[in-house]
């Protein structure tokens, strides 16, 4: 007997729902059991008070302190070489064989894991160029892993930008470099705030090169300056959840629910930036 | 004056492009000199191919074959898990999804990407590992199994994305074609759709390989980490990754274990490499 090619489409459909299904249940089970257990543990407190008893009691100030220092870090790094290593791909880059080595490494820095920008950053930041475990060289490693996506986030905003508007711009006789400043950045700008934010949230949640260059295993207090050691909220969830023995579940569940609310919010605004920007798009 | 400026800020841009090239450059030269001091005392062969990894014992060994097998053993297990469902999923998504199921399942699976793996690794030592442990009937649930499901799960994101790319790439007239012929909708898919999309396929696999294959906190939090050869997929294993990130807190700058730590470094940067190159090359076959 032939199988029923209609029979044989509903089945095949339906199986490709439930794969669809399979993969996006854990994203749901995950936010609801962290909320559902760390919810509890979350009050002025326990965000603005520093850890007490060896991070059994207390807050994780220092920790989201750390995080926020290390984001600053890295924009400040990343955010001028990405976005302008994206103008000089769209605006200026020829077809040749050194643009195609640009992108190759650009593809490349995007694949290499992150406990290897941990080594590279402990190789040459810490130990190299002298600068300690420190804030300082936690940013710059952070920044080196989220160029790419700041790069490849920026092209894409700025090849969006019709040809007609450059053009117009340079027949005016305004200069290459004003032409990209007045007539190009400006539209692509909220592309780029997208590939900014996806950079933050990037930059926050990972653990695995800041273990060597920054991460403190406890430091109960805030760091002065950018060559001090900081705690991080990663690295502070990984040390609670697998170093310490005896940590109330509580406080585990309630270090990861902020953790995973600034990123998710950070991706939220991200997802909501771009399709407004899609929407309001006339060309 | 206005010259010069033009001329100092194309430099200054010119420069911001290629350092690309001078990072990429940078990690390989600061894991070489850092990793290659270990070959004065171990040779490459023992290196690659001994069976212990006792690097604080005396004498030290520094075989990484055991950590390469767990990196294998757990990147096998979550390939097979997550290449059917993640491929299905981005048939669906590209296929068969209505544009506003379409946006909301994008997201779902953008979510995911957004996930600290520390956090993914937490839920996981939480709740998937008891789980195993008690239904497996097994002495722990700190398996290459257990770390093979959650790395799926984190691959998922680069295999749906890119997939369903390549799969929305295939020009509109190959579908309508077969359909004229009297084809149905999944013939379409299965026997037009798929084939052509095939290369781009293939680099969503590759790019969600490297990512597996790259991925330290979760993998680290749930199998468990002993370092011996694996003989199922549900005992204990150490992958590379794991390796380093654990023991280099422990280690003397400078001491074998550390230039130790740094050749997995380079041998990790080298399977990446040539598994983001293979990707890439399959794209532009596509696109071609």
């Amino acid at each position: 007997m032939k199988p029923n090619p209609y029979r044989t489409e509903r089945i095949a459909f339906t199986l490709l729902l439930i794969s669809t299904v399979v993969i996006i249940l854990p994203v749901f089970f995950i936010v609801f059991i962290i909320i559902q257990k760390g919810f509890s543990a979350i009050s002025w407190e326990f965000l603005t008070s520093i850890p007490k008893m060896g991070m059994r009691e207390g807050g994780i100030f220092p920790a989201i302190v750390g995080t926020l220092y290390l984001v600053l870090g890295t924009l400040i790094f990343a955010l001028p070489l990405g976005v302008f290593s994206a103008i000089y791909l769209t605006e200026y880059a020829q077809d040749n064989l050194l643009t195609r080595l640009i992108k190759l490494a650009i593809i490349n820095l995007a694949g290499v894991p992150s406990v290897v920008y941990g080594l590279f950053g402990l190789g040459i930041f810490v130990i190299f160029l002298k600068l300690g475990a420190s804030i300082l060289a936690g940013s710059l490693t952070l920044g080196v892993m989220v160029l790419p996506i700041i790069i490849t986030t920026s092209k894409e905003a700025l090849d969006s930008v019709p040809k007609s508007f450059r053009e117009v711009s340079l027949s005016l006789g305004v200069s290459k470099w004003q032409t990209i400043r007045y007539s190009v950045l400006p539209h692509a700008l909220p592309g780029i705030l997208t590939g900014i934010i996806l950079a933050i949230s990037r930059a926050a949640g990972e653990t695995a090169p800041i273990l060597f260059t920054v991460a403190a295993f406890y430091l109960p207090k805030l760091p002065h300056s950018v060559f001090d050691q900081a705690m991080a909220l990663p690295y502070h969830l990984y040390v609670i959840s697998t170093q310490v023995p005896n940590v109330e579940v509580k406080i585990r569940y309630g270090t990861a629910l902020v953790l995973m609310m600034i990123v998710l919010s950070l991706n939220l605004a991200a997802i909501i930036l771009r399709s407004q920007f899609r929407k309001r798009k006339k060309w | 004056m206005k010259h010069f400026k033009e001329f100092l800020i194309e430099k200054v841009i010119w420069f911001c492009g290629v350092t690309s090239i001078v990072i990429v450059v940078l990690i390989f030269i600061f894991l070489l000199k850092e990793g290659l001091s270990l070959f004065k005392h171990v040779n490459l062969v023992d290196f690659l191919f001994g069976r212990k990894w006792y690097p604080i014992s005396d004498p030290p060994h520094f075989g990484i074959f055991p950590l390469v097998l767990g990196s294998l053993t757990v990147t096998l297990g979550a390939t097979v898990i997550a290449v059917p469902l993640g491929i299905a999923s981005a048939i669906y998504i590209a296929e068969i999804a209505s544009p506003r199921i379409k946006e909301i399942l994008k997201s779902g699976i953008e979510m995911i990407a957004a996930i600290p793996s520390v956090v993914i690794g937490f839920i996981g030592m939480t709740t998937l590992v008891p789980f195993i442990k008690h239904y497996l009937n097994l002495p722990t649930g700190l398996t290459a199994f257990s770390g093979a499901l959650m790395l799926a799960f984190m691959a998922m994101p680069t295999i749906v994305s890119i997939a369903e790319d390549a799969i929305t790439a295939v020009p509109h007239k190959y579908k309508e074609a077969a359909l004229a012929l009297g084809a149905t909708r999944w013939q379409a898919i299965w026997r037009v759709v798929l084939r052509a999309a095939s290369s781009g396929i293939v680099a969503a696999i590759m790019l969600g390989i490297g990512r597996v294959i790259g991925e330290t906190m979760a993998v680290m939090m749930v199998t468990g980490n002993a370092a011996h050869i694996p003989e199922s997929l549900f005992e204990p294993v150490r992958t590379m990754t794991a390796t380093i990130a654990a023991e280099m807190g422990e280690t003397v700058q400078h001491s074998e274990h550390y230039f130790a730590l740094f050749a997995i470094g380079i041998v990790l940067f080298i399977i990446t490499f040539i598994i983001n190159l293979i990707a890439d090359l399959s794209i532009h076959r596509h696109r071609e």
